[in-house]
């Protein structure tokens, strides 16, 4: 009785899943769809004779974009995680002044909308010159997620065990040492955690990029799909193909690292 | 885009446990240290807050205050207006309808994201086979591109061409001009941010559930409460602080919604998509000619706005904490 009312709330969820799913399962469908079926109506609902005409534009035309999203992604963690662990290091165990206002200044600045950094961004890299250049979209990715991180690691960190920390001073490590040797090994899901996050946020960054880096040579991929949108209307399998390639990072993620990401979701805005 | 804020102590689902954060202890021992040896672990980020927050910020404000044409942009003297842009905003007749536009979006997005998301939560309470995978796979609107979920509604919704409109056809409907008619285009960008949403919150509504004690749900099957009846007098008051989180951070975030909307109508058509955040967005970067003075000014109302809520936020959180 109770399997069989299990397996019935299994069929309920999958139907609720795969309604969830549908925009993804449509967006891989028309990317596999020829450029001459896609104005059929009723559409197939199934990638019947599929086509590759979509991947090989993507291939041919955004080979670049991807480049340059994957550095800017990988800039993006390398900046966050050296500015934020040091910084969560002094705030959980090292007694830094200030600590609690610097969390309360963190919690602040990450509802500040999107737009006015923007703006603030712009006005600053117009004069600075460093409007459409990889580093400038590095550093302002890193904004958003520079705070999460630092509130992250302060959370994790905090809950180490004191007594290696002790030992490790009574072997003689200072600050850094300690901080390098000891707590920074410990903290390895939390750098993940926060390395995920930063990748994830700078992969799939639009404002910021449509807004600093709008003539750039360099594009990163999500302004690559928004060009297309407003330049060729007719190809949209070529687009919904872009958008499949754009989405693997979240894909691989999922499949990799998919408590990470539920623990980076839920991360506080609970507790017990 | 919506992104979790971190408190003290993360209670995470039971196949997360590796992130958990241990408790911090309350009364730290003073060990030794320097004073100084922390503020030198700390002073890059003080130094990345002050250069890459607090600049830009003053620099949003002052571009607010002063009458930025694009050649004073470039040669660095606009004149000093005061709050001149902010009365030309609020008085502009695209002012009223932005602010109803946005509370309009925000209010219908927050009650269904919350609702489904709830619905969902209790649902996958109960574990059942494939649980967790399924669970997984809800969080997959939440992880992929702004514009890759933009782009994909916007071709299921197209009036001709659109998924939802064959339907429609198919079932001898009407079908609907998503995104094209002033009439539904708001409908159209809300169906998308629900969708965007509901992630977000059947995660942390997810880990809500799982603190209300089991024996509780025992104890009033055995007095014979149904699961309807456990749901409002349990589920639903129990979870109450952390709705209330849920909610007010899905507002804040919200506000500041740009990608989507901007990817799927561009605030049209005719301005009937157009909340705060887009008609900033537009006045600075949507036409070939940035007009950053008056978007400044709309701008940072929204912070105001946002940062309301977002103290209302904090409040909630703290006084759950102490409790």
């Amino acid at each position: 009785m109770t399997v069989r009312r299990a397996w019935w709330k299994t069929g309920l969820g999958l139907v609720f899943t795969a309604l969830m799913l549908f925009p993804v399962y449509w967006m891989l469908n028309v990317s596999f769809t020829k450029t001459s079926d896609l104005r059929l109506s009723p559409p197939h609902l199934f990638p019947i004779d599929p086509t590759l005409e979509g991947y090989t534009a993507v291939l041919g035309q955004q080979l670049p974009n991807l480049g340059t999203s994957l550095l800017i992604g990988l800039g993006c963690v390398a900046l966050t995680v050296v500015i934020a662990a040091p910084a969560a290091y002094a705030v959980a165990l090292l007694n830094l002044r200030g600590g609690r206002t610097l969390n309360f200044v963190l919690l602040v600045a990450q509802m500040i909308p999107a737009v006015v950094m923007a703006m603030g961004f712009y006005a600053i890299y117009a004069r600075a010159g460093l409007l459409n250049s990889v580093p400038g979209l590095i550093l302002a990715d890193s904004t958003v997620a520079v705070p999460f991180a630092v509130l992250l690691f302060t959370a994790f960190m905090g809950g180490l065990p004191r007594e290696l920390l002790q030992a490790a001073r009574i072997d003689g490590a200072g600050a850094w040492r300690t901080f390098v040797s000891v707590v920074l090994p410990l903290s390895r899901n939390s750098v993940l955690t926060v390395a995920l996050f930063a990748f994830l946020w700078a992969w799939s960054d639009f404002i910021f990029a449509s807004t600093l880096a709008r003539n750039s040579a360099l594009k990163p991929i999500t302004l690559g799909i928004y060009s297309y949108i407003g330049n060729n209307t007719t190809q949209w399998n070529a687009i919904m193909a872009t958008a499949a390639v754009a989405s693997i990072p979240a894909a691989i993620l999922l499949v990799v690292a998919q408590r990470y990401v539920a623990a980076g979701v839920t991360a506080g805005a609970v507790k017990d | 885009m919506s992104f979790p804020v971190l408190r003290e102590r993360a209670e995470v689902a039971d196949d997360t446990v590796s992130v958990t954060v241990p408790h911090p202890r309350r009364r730290r021992a003073r060990r030794g240290g320097s004073p100084w040896v922390a503020a030198a672990f700390a002073a890059p980020l003080v130094i990345y807050l002050l250069v890459f927050y607090l600049w830009p910020l003053v620099r949003s404000i002052d571009l607010s205050i002063h009458d930025y044409t694009v050649r004073a942009f470039v040669q660095g003297d606009a004149a000093f207006v005061g709050l001149d842009n902010y009365i030309a905003v609020i008085t502009s007749p695209t002012f009223l309808p932005a602010l109803t536009n946005t509370t309009l979006f925000v209010a219908v997005s927050l009650v269904f994201q919350y609702a489904i998301g709830l619905g969902l939560a209790v649902f996958f309470r109960s574990h059942f086979p494939l649980s967790g995978v399924l669970r997984g796979l809800f969080l997959v609107p939440w992880l992929l591109p702004l514009i890759v979920s933009g782009s994909t509604w916007s071709w299921m919704m197209n009036s001709d061409n659109g998924i939802i409109n064959s339907v429609l056809r198919a079932m001898g409907a009407a079908p609907i001009n998503w995104l094209t008619s002033p009439d539904t285009a708001m409908t159209a960008v809300i169906i998308a941010n629900i969708w965007l949403g509901i992630p977000f919150n059947l995660v942390i509504l997810y880990s809500g559930l799982q603190n209300i004690p089991a024996d509780l749900y025992e104890a009033a099957s055995l007095d014979g409460a149904g699961s309807w009846r456990q749901f409002w007098s349990i589920t639903f008051p129990l979870l109450r602080p952390v709705s209330a989180i849920t909610l007010l951070l899905g507002l804040v975030y919200t506000l500041k919604v740009v990608d989507i909307i901007w990817i799927m109508t561009r605030g049209g058509p005719a301005d009937t998509t157009t909340t705060l955040a887009i008609w900033s967005y537009r006045e600075a970067f949507g036409t070939g000619q940035p007009d950053l003075s008056p978007a400044a000014a709309v701008g940072n109302i929204l912070i105001v706005i946002a940062l309301v809520f977002g103290f209302v936020y904090l409040r909630a959180q703290r006084r759950q904490e102490n409790s």
